[in-house]
């Protein structure tokens, strides 16, 4: 039985008194891409958030429970180190106003890193694993806001690909995007699966089907269930999870 | 450099950052405190009850008489002529810049009244010397033009700037709809102004008014140079007049360190203190309100 | 003519333009006045050489440099002090009553009556802590006072950078003073610049700070340090419109002039530095 990466247990979550999040018990194994589906406000993006506590950046957000990173509780690491090796990709392309060559090596240059040499090198391997770096190597150092939306989020994976985490977060990353674009990002995710672990999160159950080993189906702030992709689509054992997979609801 | 070192670094910055949000407050109480001191030192000499009394203020006279109300009254005479003349000018031109002056006029009337705000009080206090306060004289055919209608005029023209920016903050910020109900029942642009907008600005409008106050009060320079000088009640505002602010300005220089005169002086920067303070903590529960 | 609702919105939309008018024409009207009389003595020696005769004859030279080394210690003193007060306000402060009470404290400091904070740098810069009547005691009382301009606008400039700049730094795994070192400050800087200069050039034109603790009403040299009293321009007209029988007046409107052309120039230069960074918006 293989140790899983990060174990949650029985983690709640709440803004102000609404209950976000009830009771969630889950774990996730190295080096697998896991798929959180379900309907818009089951509490998916913060459960996937609280696995590098940025809900910790509201103010009126507070959580029962743990989340043991490698056996260790996440609460006893410094924030920036846990985040060193969680990173997120959000959304909507959230890049900062600078050229695309500091924003990949924004990340390394507050870890400490300064040797040009150095930089220069993680920022090609980033954007090489983000499948961005054949369409950008002549102009690293123009603007980043010129890419299109599908570059800017490949932007966005090279730029957390660049402090070199063990975990990926991603929330709902093709929303906005067009086909090729999305199929660009997929492609990258399944190659990174070699050395990352990766979590999903996504409101498009097909994209899920496509690309993740494992999903969970959250409804409602509750993890609902969560099994090998292929036997929740075919064969889930809870009816909800039937109806949202067969888009009677959602 | 090494992490450790680097959150040693952080840290002691962090530290600055947070005591320099505390060292603001300290430093209104230090303020508070140095007059306070000082003004104890007065009344232990002298009754707080007169100080507060007494209706003259002869600080060289045998024995010296120091009572607050001739220069209160001098300030609040000032002050309540420069408002009626300011504040129907103020909010009449924030309502036209607000809601009545196209575009390109707007922002030639702002830039206006950013250079009337960036006039320094002294050479507004000159220009009262040298032609608004003869200009007075001959009006009014009185003895001297440096009187507190003089005065008055020069701190409303100050107290504008304010209580027109103020007051068309307030105006743009209701919200569209109050003004969309007056159209759809057939109001003109100039009802719904008066009817509806005005009226839903009233908390700013009386902040910016209040806050104008405060500043008139405040005012040094333009009062020292203008409004003659003399610490006595004023029977009309075309007469010379002294406020509690030119008062201190200009005994200073001639006060003894240490002695009684010196530590009066004190108690009147007390008296404004507390006076200034209260303005403003009403102008910003108002302008509070106004927001919400 | 019927006086019925559209003639009462035109006579209304009149008198308020009368109103503006009313309030414009002064403003025209003192500064060309000042010009019109203050131009012709404006000369090189005037502005050059100090002034002699008892103020009557020669120029100003000395009351523009105190006016210059004071606003250079003003800004000395209170821009790290504001810088670092809004960070603390916008980027760490939580909802607390301390932070409810340094906001209101900053609402009381910038109401208090400039005599008062001449009071004040009096009894604590020159009294009781020895700086004596110098260009520091003037520069630290100037200073506190310009604090609520520059925190307000430095708070403004802080709010006005997107939170997801921050957000995006945290999520790599920076410390919250590197995100405000990388990725807040750079972006604020305009809008801290724009306040700064604002400040300043009030400070410039104040007089009542520095009756106590700064001015001099004649030096026969210029200050050497920090610890010495200077001229400066506020006071010299002040001086010199009240003080001084006889005194010409060509001389005291170019003095005038020299100072509002002084507080115009800073003014202009803090409105072409927000037009500048308006421009090249970045986000």
């Amino acid at each position: 039985m293989v140790e899983p990466l990060i174990k949650v247990v029985n983690l709640s979550a709440y803004f102000d008194d609404s209950c976000v999040l009830r009771n969630l018990n889950m774990e996730i194994y190295k080096n697998e891409i896991l798929g959180i589906i379900g309907p818009a406000n089951s509490g998916k993006t913060t459960f996937l958030r609280a696995l590098n506590r940025l809900n910790c950046l509201h103010a009126n957000y507070h959580q029962k429970g743990k989340i043991l990173l490698e056996g260790k509780d996440i609460r006893e690491m410094k924030d920036s180190i846990l985040r060193k090796k969680i990173g997120i990709v959000f959304a909507l392309p959230q890049i900062l106003p600078m050229t695309i060559y500091e924003n990949v090596a924004y990340g390394p240059k507050v870890h400490g890193l300064k040797k040009r040499k150095q930089l220069d090198s993680i920022v090609e391997e980033a954007l090489k694993k983000a499948y961005l770096w054949e369409e950008v190597k002549d102009r690293l150092h123009t603007s980043a806001n010129k890419l299109s939306g599908g570059q800017q989020q490949r932007l966005c994976i090279a730029r957390v690909l660049a402090v070199e985490p063990e975990v990926i977060l991603y929330d709902e990353p093709c929303s906005g995007l067009d086909p090729i674009s999305t199929a660009k990002i997929e492609e990258a995710m399944r190659e990174l699966r070699k050395n990352y672990t990766q979590i999903l999160v996504t409101n498009n159950t097909k994209q899920a089907a496509r690309v993740t080993q494992r999903c969970a189906f959250f409804l409602m702030g509750e993890l609902i269930e969560s099994n090998t992709t292929s036997i929740l689509f075919t064969s889930p054992k809870d009816k909800r999870t039937d109806d949202y997979i067969r888009g009677r609801f959602g | 450099m090494s992490p450790k070192l680097q959150r040693i670094k952080e840290s002691i910055l962090e530290f600055f950052i947070k005591a320099s949000g505390v060292l603001i407050i300290l430093f209104v109480i230090l303020i508070f405190l140095f007059l306070l001191k000082d003004s104890l030192f007065f009344f232990n000499s002298y009754s707080l009850k007169e100080f507060l009394t007494q209706g003259k203020w002869l600080p060289i006279s045998e024995p010296p008489i120091f009572g607050i109300i001739p220069l209160l009254l001098g300030s609040i005479y000032v002050t309540f002529f420069a408002i009626i003349i300011c504040v129907p000018l103020g909010i009449g031109c924030a309502m036209f810049i607000a809601e009545v002056a196209p575009s390109f006029l707007k922002n030639i009337l702002k830039s206006f009244i950013e250079i009337l705000a960036a006039i320094p009080s002294v050479v507004l206090g000159f220009i009262g010397i040298v032609w608004l306060g003869p200009l007075v004289k001959r009006i009014f055919s009185i003895p001297t033009g440096m009187c507190g209608f003089t005065g008055s005029i020069l701190l409303a023209f100050m107290a504008l700037p304010t209580i027109i920016s103020i007051s068309e903050d307030a105006l743009r910020s209701v919200p569209y709809t109050y003004k969309e109900a007056a159209f759809g029942l057939g109001a003109t642009r100039w009802q719904a102004l008066w009817r509806v907008v005005l009226p839903a600005a009233s908390s700013g409008i009386i902040a910016a008014i209040m806050l104008g106050i405060g500043r008139v009060i405040g005012e040094t320079m333009v009062v020292m140079m203008v409004t003659g000088n003399s610490p006595v009640i004023p029977s009309s505002i075309l007469e010379p007049l002294r406020t509690l602010t030119a008062t201190i300005a200009s005994e200073m220089g001639e006060t003894v360190r240490g002695g009684l005169h010196y530590f009066a002086l004190f108690s009147v920067g007390l008296i404004l203190f507390i006076i200034t303070f209260i303005i403003n903590f009403l102008a910003d529960l108002f302008l509070h309100r106004s927001k919400k | 003519m019927k006086f019925d609702a559209k003639t009462r919105e035109k006579l209304a939309f009149f008198i308020l333009g009368m109103i503006a008018l009313i309030i414009i024409l002064p403003i025209i009207g003192v500064i060309a006045y000042i010009i019109k009389n203050g131009a012709t003595a404006l000369t090189w020696e005037f502005l050059a050489q100090p002034p002699r005769n008892g103020m009557k004859e020669g120029g100003i030279f000395p009351a523009i440099i105190g006016t210059i080394y004071l606003i250079l210690g003003t800004m000395v003193f209170s821009l790290p002090l504001g810088i670092l007060a809004a960070i603390y306000l916008v980027e760490y402060a939580r909802e607390n009553w301390l932070t409810r009470t340094i906001k209101l404290a900053i609402i009381n400091l910038s109401g208090v009556p400039s005599i008062v904070y001449g009071l004040f740098g009096f009894a604590m810069f020159v009294i009781f802590l020895k700086f004596g009547t110098s260009i520091l005691a003037g520069s630290l009382t100037l200073a506190i006072m310009s604090l609520p301009v520059i925190i307000t606008a430095t708070k403004e400039a802080l709010e006005a950078v997107p939170k997801s700049f921050r957000e995006i730094s945290l999520s790599l795994g920076a410390t919250r003073w590197q995100t405000i070192r990388y990725c807040v400050l750079p972006y604020s800087l305009p809008g801290i610049l724009t306040g700064t200069v604002l400040a300043l050039s009030r400070a410039a034109g104040e007089t009542a700070p520095i009756l106590f603790t700064v001015a001099a009403f004649y030096l026969p040299r210029l200050p050497r340090s920090i610890f010495d009293q200077a001229m400066t321009l506020p006071y010299h007209l002040y001086v010199i419109s009240t003080q001084i029988p006889n005194m010409p007046l060509s001389l005291s409107f170019a003095t005038a002039l020299v100072l509002i052309v002084l507080v115009f120039l800073m003014n202009l230069l803090s409105i072409i530095l927000r037009a500048y960074f308006r421009k090249k918006k970045l986000w």
